[in-house]
């Protein structure tokens, strides 16, 4: 492995592929059992949309998930993911511990799905815990089983994706059951752990009102669910498909008019939640 | 509109102030610190609409022709009648010229900076003023030239040492306007007198002769006021007696000096929370309503949006948009833990919205996470709306100089009566580096410029050789540099001195000699690629080094890390190190800043290739920045590269323009507020020095470009300072789309 490990990416949307190429199968296995190891797409420093004030963001590499919309697919495969030692990663975290607390941010892992490798984000949000940071989890939570219940206070905050309420809809758009997801959103809940619920309208495939109440009647029965973002569908992501070489099925599909997020945001007011 | 309290200080708690000239003790004893939110304030009045709107009619043909109007008079503190917008509507009165947008002419400073900017506009000169600044009275300019070393002469036609203030109005230096407000003419000039009385007493040497004739001009400059402000029907020989009064009196002493200097920055000081007092004592006694405030400040704020200097080309390319740098200081706590926020400083910052975003009065926030969370809040909501403010470290500032200092031009901090300085411009340190690396030759002439050395030898670049070089060639430039400003100073003083600026001063303030740096992200990376990359020079066949094959990667400056954050600290105080060797004019005090303002293009067009990748000609970033597109993980880690350049080598400040896309600071606008306020208590809390806070979609500045009818009031914060979007030049604007948009994750 190179000794310069480098994380550059300005942005979640520039695509990254290869970059773990050089580290063999075997070296990977080694490093999802042990956690000392984390496979990284980027980070970022700055961001106000990845959880509560100004944070850190990490992508992290690998995804089980094959959504239809993901701006990210080049995450997908752990491999194109930089391989970053948890010292060096923890190092790099602890420069930046006095201004996230000044911000009222934190560390947010994102993805990917950083639960492909949870022994890693169990390991980093340690670290950061002791270091006085506050975590987030950004994940689809169909690997929530992964984790221990002493594990899940390990994330202060979990940031959940609902991709849709209906089973053959949900599994249409990324090509995985519904059911782990909404299994550990009321394990968190049992547990009273704090969560963000993240739903991504997507005009054609994810925009059905009566689907969208059906998860804010669910949201307001969990009774943790302290806000919910709707994210509008964009078109950022689009070139990587194209890139990758992959067949893209939303590439004519136009972000949503501001008063249809709108509407389904006034859905889950209407369910007693907060929603942006 | 109002009547005046019964004496000009009844009300008032007494203190120091009452015996001596001691603004700072007024404020501490009367200022009434305020902590609410922003929901007190008032809307534009009609009257102030009306004017505002007449003035923008104005303002459309101005851009049209470059200049409204050109006097043909020399300019002088009484030289001009007195001149009105709309006479019977203006609350605060006074013009630099008898209409307004009307641009004076002032030679003293250069008569051929004025025939230059005469020929641009197509105006004729008069033949008798040409005539009486080149046979009868000496320029500045002139008399720079006549002093100047042939060294000084081929590093500034070279161009590694730009801007300096010989053939312009130094500027950055404020006088104290409150004191008279607060004091009246006729008691300035009698300590003024006595000042003077007292050197009677000292043998007369090369200084006290200079204080002594010094003093006499500002005796003289102080009646010239009283003179002027008479010719608007106002006696300010006796202190202002309400708030309305003290506003005006405080105009005619800034009108003075903007009649007198055309200085590159005329800035105002420290006055919305001296101001408040006179506003708390008519509220109080229900002499004023809130709106009735809010239009005077509204009405004093237009006036300072029209100040106009007559300036070359050549000028507006260095720095372009026309600036005045009417910078107001506005907030800050004061040394005994209060705050001294005030409803006038709420006041200031809503004119921004009473009269649209601009550029002038350059409303600059003196920052602490300690202030007021609605002041705080507050500003971050300006900042968002207006992109026209900007924010520099209180705490740093306070704990160097004290409670009571204001920002001069962009980023440089001084007490305000108390302190003035030299101004110097900068010296480009990237193509310093070139010169170590070619021999003291410059890369782009070919001319040898700085000391002969052999140039860099082999095949490859080698860290610690050009680390050698780099500091001899330092040891070079700080010494030519110290030269230059010393001889443009001694004549500034002696033929362009700022008669009335230096009246509103104590005697023997301090006085700090300001050098500065350009492209200093750009050498911190040529640096860092020696270092860890592979670099190869390629010369010409006269064995020039004219370019660079740079293999590797290399760590790049506003990442966060210390492997180039260091060498960027290096060079700053290495430079300055350097600087401090040479004595200075008048035992000046040595300082620096990390500040461009738009001159980053002009600095990068006459630099050739770099060790970093950066191409001949290519705009260098602007102030302290990290090169676009190389910071990489974000705001936070760009910020906190910057925050590591030592205050204590860089105390004339340290510049950050952070250009975020809306969309990044939250998706609601109270998320907004709220992580921008936290965003300004991290940095601020940290050692961040300064930032420009510009949020704004590349989108509509893209636009702008196609169609500037549309954005007449568009406003964006360059390093230091803010500029009308549509009145840069084309390639600026690009520049300026070029720059880092820190956009949403």
């Amino acid at each position: 492995m190179s000794q310069r490990v480098n994380l550059e990416a300005p942005t979640p949307y520039e695509l990254r592929t290869g970059q773990g190429i050089h580290v063999s199968e075997q070296e990977v296995q080694a490093a999802l059992v042990s956690g000392d190891l984390g496979f990284f797409h980027s980070f970022t420093t700055g961001s106000t949309l990845d959880g509560p004030g100004v944070r850190i963001v990490a992508w992290l590499t690998g995804c089980q998930f094959k959504c239809l919309y993901c701006h990210n697919p080049d995450t997908w495969k752990m491999t194109n993911g930089i391989p970053v030692p948890l010292a060096r990663a923890v190092s790099e975290l602890r420069k930046y511990r006095h201004g996230l607390n000044a911000m009222r941010g934190g560390l947010t892992i994102s993805g990917g799905e950083p639960l492909m490798q949870h022994k890693f984000v169990c390991r980093l949000f340690e670290a950061a815990k002791q270091l006085g940071i506050h975590t987030a989890l950004d994940t689809n939570g169909a690997l929530g089983h992964r984790l221990t219940d002493e594990q899940l206070r390990l994330a202060d905050l979990v940031l959940l994706d609902i991709k849709s309420w209906t089973p053959e809809r949900h599994q249409r758009l990324v090509s995985a059951p519904v059911e782990p997801v909404l299994d550990f959103a009321r394990r968190l809940a049992a547990a009273s752990r704090p969560m963000w619920l993240r739903y991504v309208f997507v005009p054609g495939h994810s925009d059905d009102y009566d689907d969208i109440a059906r998860i804010a009647e669910f949201a307001r029965s969990l009774g943790s669910v302290q806000r919910v973002d709707v994210l509008p569908f964009h078109q950022m992501g689009g070139f990587k498909w194209k890139e990758l070489g992959m067949a893209y099925a939303l590439a004519n599909v136009e972000p949503p008019h501001p008063s249809a997020t709108e509407r389904a945001c006034q859905i889950f007011r209407a369910a007693g939640l907060k929603a942006l | 509109m109002t009547t005046v309290q019964s004496t000009p200080w009844a009300a008032f708690r007494p203190g120091l102030w009452q015996n001596e000239i001691d603004v700072r003790d007024f404020i501490q004893q009367n200022i009434e610190p305020y902590d609410g939110d922003d929901s007190f304030l008032a809307p534009a009045t009609d009257r102030t609409k009306m004017l505002w709107d007449r003035l923008n009619q104005l303002f459309l043909k101005e851009r049209e022709q470059g200049v409204l109007d050109i006097s043909p008079i020399p300019s002088s503190i009484t030289a001009h009648g007195p001149g009105y917008i709309d006479k019977d509507n203006e609350i605060i009165v006074g013009l630099q010229t008898e209409a307004p947008l009307k641009r004076a002419i002032m030679p003293n400073g250069g008569l051929r900076m004025v025939l230059n900017a005469l020929k641009a506009y197509g105006y004729e000169p008069d033949p008798h003023v040409a005539e009486a600044f080149t046979k009868y009275r000496k320029t500045h300019n002139d008399a720079v030239f006549d002093a100047y070393t042939a060294d000084i002469r081929r590093c500034r036609s070279s161009h590694i040492l730009t801007g300096l203030p010989d053939a312009y109005g130094r500027g950055r230096i404020i006088g104290d306007y409150r004191r008279v407000a607060l004091y009246g003419v006729a008691r300035l000039i009698e300590i003024k007198k006595r000042e003077k009385d007292a050197l009677d007493a000292e043998m007369s040497t090369d200084s006290i002769i200079r204080d002594r004739e010094e003093l006499a001009e500002q005796i003289r400059a102080l009646g010239e006021l009283a003179q002027m402000a008479s010719s608007y029907g106002f006696d300010i020989t006796v202190p202002a007696a309400n708030a309305r009064q003290a506003v005006q009196w405080l105009y005619f002493g800034y009108l003075a000096a903007v009649k007198e200097q055309n200085g590159a920055a005329m800035s105002l000081g420290r006055t919305s929370s001296f101001l408040d007092i006179y506003f708390q004592r008519d509220l109080a006694a229900g002499l004023l309503t809130e709106s009735q405030a809010q239009e005077i400040i509204d009405d004093f704020v237009i006036k300072l949006r029209i100040v106009r200097f007559l300036r070359s080309p050549e000028y507006d390319e260095l720095f372009a948009g026309d600036p005045t740098w009417v910078t107001e200081s506005i907030g800050g706590m004061g040394d005994d833990g209060r705050p001294l926020v005030t409803r006038t400083s709420f006041r200031f910052l809503q004119t921004l919205y009473n009269l649209g975003p601009a550029p002038e009065p350059n409303l600059t926030i003196w920052y602490s996470p300690r202030l007021p969370e609605g002041f705080r809040r507050f500003t971050a909501k300006v900042a968002i709306d207006t992109s026209s403010i900007q924010f520099e470290n209180d705490e740093i500032m306070r704990r160097s100089w004290g409670d009571d200092g204001a920002i001069a031009c962009c980023v440089s901090p001084m007490l305000v009566g108390k302190q003035m300085q030299f101004f110097g411009a900068r010296a480009n340190i990237a193509k310093l580096l070139l010169y170590a690396i070619n021999g003291g030759r410059d890369e782009v002439s070919g001319k040898q410029i700085g000391p002969r050395e052999q140039p860099a030898q082999g095949e490859v670049l080698i860290f610690d050789d050009v680390i050698a070089r780099f500091e001899r060639m330092m040891d070079w430039l700080a010494g030519v540099y110290v030269n230059a400003m010393n001889v443009i100073h001694y004549m500034h003083d002696k033929y362009a001195y700022e008669r009335v600026e230096m009246a509103l001063h104590d005697y023997a303030p301090l006085r700090t000699m300001a050098f500065g740096m350009a492209g200093l992200s750009v050498a911190a990376d040529s640096l860092s690629a020696i270092r860890h990359a592979k670099v190869t020079p390629v010369r010409n066949e006269s064995g020039l080094i004219t370019d660079y094959i740079t293999e590797g990667e290399y760590p790049q400056f506003g990442n966060n890390d210390n492997q180039v954050d260091q060498l960027a600290t290096w060079i700053v105080s290495t430079f300055m190190k350097k600087l401090r060797k040479y004595p200075t004019y008048r035992n000046a005090l040595h300082t620096q800043s990390v500040l461009t303002i738009t001159s980053n293009v002009v600095y990068g067009k006459a630099t050739g290739n770099t060790p970093d990748g950066r191409r001949l000609g290519e705009p260098f970033a602007p102030g302290a920045n990290p090169m676009y597109g190389r910071e990489k993980h974000g705001l936070h880690a760009s910020a906190a590269s910057v925050a590591k350049i030592p205050y204590r080598d860089a105390a004339d400040g340290i510049s950050l323009t952070a250009t975020l896309v809306p969309q990044s600071l939250g998706r609601v606008s109270e998320d907004r507020i709220e992580n921008l306020t936290s965003i300004l208590d991290a940095f601020f809390s940290a050692t961040g020095y300064h930032m420009n806070v510009n949020v704004l979609n590349r989108e509509t500045l893209l636009d702008a470009m196609e169609h500037p009818e549309n954005y007449p009031h568009l406003t964006i914060r360059v390093s230091g300072y803010a500029v009308n979007f549509v009145r840069l030049t084309r390639e600026q604007q690009l520049d300026v789309i070029r720059r880092t948009f820190h956009s949403a994750g």
